[in-house]
């Protein structure tokens, strides 16, 4: 399995599309993220994995400045997006947030139909010119988020009425329907049962296709089955980061090897 | 013995009571309190609340029930012709009353013996000249019919006090030797304890809900004497409110409930949007030094006494709105279209100024439980914060919202000290909210208020109304819980 893995990703054209140099987070007092160096390539799944409380969430959350609505939240070094900084003053963040989608934890549809729940993003950003073009973007981000034959005939329906499952894709397509370049998940499997986890899993295997996906979870086993690139945070430094395969059969750290076969985490 | 002393007595058993159990139960365990049951307070609280509660829970009883038994074994004495002309037995009954009040301060400040106060006739003493002296002043001459009754009503209510004090007394004692004897150290006297305070809980609960039903059928029963008066075709369906004292007063509630509405309407026109965007801004903009600092204060309005309010708008906003919209060439806007300071804008605007925080504060709330994950959500998606606010959280939060306005407007409806104050006090349909008009609330005070009697229609009329505005309150009450209850479970 991992053997497929390097060679799918060996065979897409790599180019980094995110790169992080010397970041550092502070909450307060608190150093969250220490000296964190990374190159996030382009059309690939790159898996943060890590012992709870890391780091992994709120590196993520810095690549399209979530952390900005957390008032305490201080961010220094560089991440550049197409060699962009986004921390730089020019950049609007609300406008990057449409460049780099973002997936929750917990499934969040709003608490409107199904339909609007994809067209909330598409109406904010004028990427619809008429209600044609909308039902479009609509249908097309439904049958990319895997969940379009499921919903098709209720999308009058309340998004809040699907099972877990179903909301979570509902909120993949809701990310992608805005058309971002970089799509974050932070965790999007663990509130669902394995089956819908296997559908979601093998929906992010499609995206890498047109996106560079950054999923943050805490198992293993996941990492190793969608990603093409790990990344081991612990206690806020960035320990070790390379092919997904290399990380689980020979890390280099002794740290990852610890936390791959369960003696710290 | 007064009723006082009688408390006391039932207080210091209850004390010695709880030290005895105490003793007991840790005597009957050989001084080892591990060996308990329970923990020796327990026991000692056993004891205690055996001795107090009961014997309390009589007295009460008793000083409710004696006067109205009293009363019916003595109004039986006093004969129909002894009843005078354009009087009532209840009438006679409160002379009967004043006598014997009269007689019991003379035989305290020693001016009769309780022998005299016993014997005296009114054939051979002026009564009422003696007792005037004392300072109780009798509206007429004291009858003998009255007299005897009121020595005789005095005589039952000192029998009654004796077996008062004797009954409570002896279930005080009872109660205490009874607890006492039960307490050994295998006695369970920590469930036996938290029975009687589950008892006095719900006790507790029900005099809450029973006071409203009693509140409810005291309204209702006068407002069927009033229905039985007055024709209430119009009552509901009239269209003037003119009540006078000649017996042909037209009494509807329409034009008392139109200016309440439309008063409660302008107070919501200036409540809703004020308080909403306070809530909108301290919940969602807002540093938390801010709101620390903001919330308490936006909330200290709420904390102002209506008629605080109510001067408020007589002496500044009234004259105020004179200025702008009064006066002739002199006011701000060279027109004459408001001529005193009372009026319904001047009612609602206060009103609604009264209502901010409590719009607000709802709010604030109401949007706090918006989940943040609904937020993230919204930003994550490249929404600025505006868009997320008006097209995420509050769509979310508005079943919520709409019942805050609800509650917000029986408030209003309700509302009394203000309008009494602000709004004048004529009744009449009109659409300008420049004139004087009057409320449902402003109606029953000054109905009310005053010499009255009540068994006239003008003075009646008061519970109808009364009972009509609770039936709207509420209703709008019920609702707005109605609709906050359907919208909390939606997110838990």
């Amino acid at each position: 399995m991992y053997d497929t893995a390097k060679t799918e990703s060996a065979l897409d054209q790599t180019e980094t599309k995110i790169s992080a140099r010397n970041v550092q987070v502070y909450y307060g007092d608190t150093h969250a993220i220490k000296d964190v160096n990374v190159e996030i390539e382009d059309k690939t799944v790159t898996a943060f994995i890590g012992p709870s409380g890391c780091g992994k969430s709120t590196f993520l959350r810095c690549l399209n400045r979530m952390n900005d609505t957390i008032d305490i939240c201080r961010v220094t070094g560089d991440i550049l997006l197409d060699g962009e900084d986004i921390y730089d003053p020019k950049v609007d963040p609300v406008q990057l947030r449409a460049k780099v989608g973002m997936v929750f934890q917990k499934p969040n549809p709003f608490p409107k139909s199904i339909y609007d729940n994809i067209a909330y993003g598409p109406r904010i950003h004028g990427l619809a010119r008429n209600k044609a073009e909308l039902d479009e973007i609509v249908e097309k981000s439904l049958r990319r988020g895997a969940i379009w034959d499921e919903v098709k005939d209720r999308l009058d329906a309340p998004g809040t009425g699907l099972s877990g499952g179903q909301q979570q894709r509902l909120c993949i397509a809701r990310a992608i329907a805005t058309e971002p370049e970089v799509l974050l998940m932070d965790e999007p499997c663990s509130a669902l049962d394995p089956i819908a986890t296997a559908q979601v899993e093998e929906l992010i295997d499609e995206l890498r296709q047109s996106y560079s996906v950054v999923i943050v979870t805490h198992s293993m086993q996941q990492a190793a089955r969608v990603s093409q690139k790990t990344a081991f945070f612990h206690l806020g430094h960035l320990v070790e980061y390379g092919e997904t395969g290399q990380i689980f059969t020979n890390p280099e750290d002794p740290r990852t090897e610890s936390y791959i076969t369960g003696r710290i985490g | 013995m007064p009723t006082a002393w009688l408390v006391v007595f039932v207080l210091a058993v209850s004390a010695i009571g709880y030290i005895a159990g105490r003793r007991r139960a840790l005597n009957s365990a050989g001084g080892d309190s591990r060996a308990l049951h329970s923990l020796p307070v327990y026991y000692g609280f056993n004891v205690a609340l055996s001795a107090l509660v009961p014997s309390l829970l009589v007295l009460a009883v008793w000083l409710l029930a004696q006067p109205m038994l009293v009363e019916n074994r003595v109004s039986g004495m006093i004969p129909a012709e002894a009843i005078p002309e354009s009087s009532t037995l209840g009438l006679v009954m409160s002379d009967v009353r004043r006598v014997a009040e009269g007689l019991d301060i003379a035989v305290q400040q020693g001016a009769l013996s309780e022998q005299e106060a016993r014997a005296i006739r009114a054939d051979v003493t002026d009564v009422r000249a003696r007792l005037g002296d004392l300072g109780v002043a009798l509206g007429s001459d004291v009858r003998s019919e009255v007299l005897s009754a009121a020595q005789r009503y005095r005589q039952i209510t000192a029998t009654g006090h004796l077996l008062m004090t004797l009954v409570v007394a002896a279930l005080t004692l009872g109660g205490l030797g009874f607890a006492y004897a039960r307490t050994n150290k295998d006695f369970r006297a920590r469930n036996v304890v938290e029975r009687g305070v589950l008892a006095l809980l719900i006790l507790a609960a029900s005099l809450a809900i029973l006071t409203t039903i009693g509140i409810v059928l005291s309204m209702l029963f006068e407002t069927v004497n009033f229905f039985r008066l007055h024709s209430w075709t119009d009552f509901f369906f009239g269209s003037t409110w003119a009540p006078n004292f000649r017996g042909d007063s037209e009494l509807s509630i329409l034009p008392l409930l139109w200016g309440t509405l439309y008063i409660s309407f302008i107070a919501l026109l200036v409540a809703v949007p004020v308080g909403l965007f306070a809530a909108v801004y301290l919940s969602e903009y807002a540093h938390g030094h801010v709101r620390a600092f903001a919330k308490p204060l936006l909330e200290i309005l709420a904390g102002i006494p209506t008629i605080v309010y109510g001067l408020f708008a007589l002496l500044t906003v009234g004259p105020a709105l004179v200025r702008v919209f009064g006066r002739g060439s002199e006011g701000l806007l060279g027109v004459d279209w408001m001529s005193g300071a009372t009026s319904v804008l001047t009612a609602g605007v206060v009103m609604g100024i009264m209502l901010i925080p409590f719009v607000s504060s709802l709010s604030d709330d109401i949007i706090n439980a918006v989940p943040q994950a609904m937020r993230d959500g919204s930003l994550g998606l490249g929404a600025t914060r505006s868009e997320t606010i008006r097209q995420v959280v509050l769509p979310a939060a508005l079943p919520g919202i709409v019942g805050a306005i609800l509650l917000a407007a029986s408030r209003a409806i309700g509302e009394t000290m203000i309008v009494v104050m602000g709004a004048g006090a004529i009744a009449k349909f009109s659409l300008n909210p420049l004139e004087s008009m009057t409320t449902i609330t402003t109606r029953i005070v000054s109905q009310l208020t005053g010499d009255t009697d009540f068994a006239s229609p003008e003075t009646l009329v008061a519970f109808a109304l009364g009972i009509t505005l609770f039936v709207l309150t509420l209703g709008l009450n019920v609702l707005a819980l109605y609709i906050v209850r359907k919208y909390r479970e939606q997110y838990e």
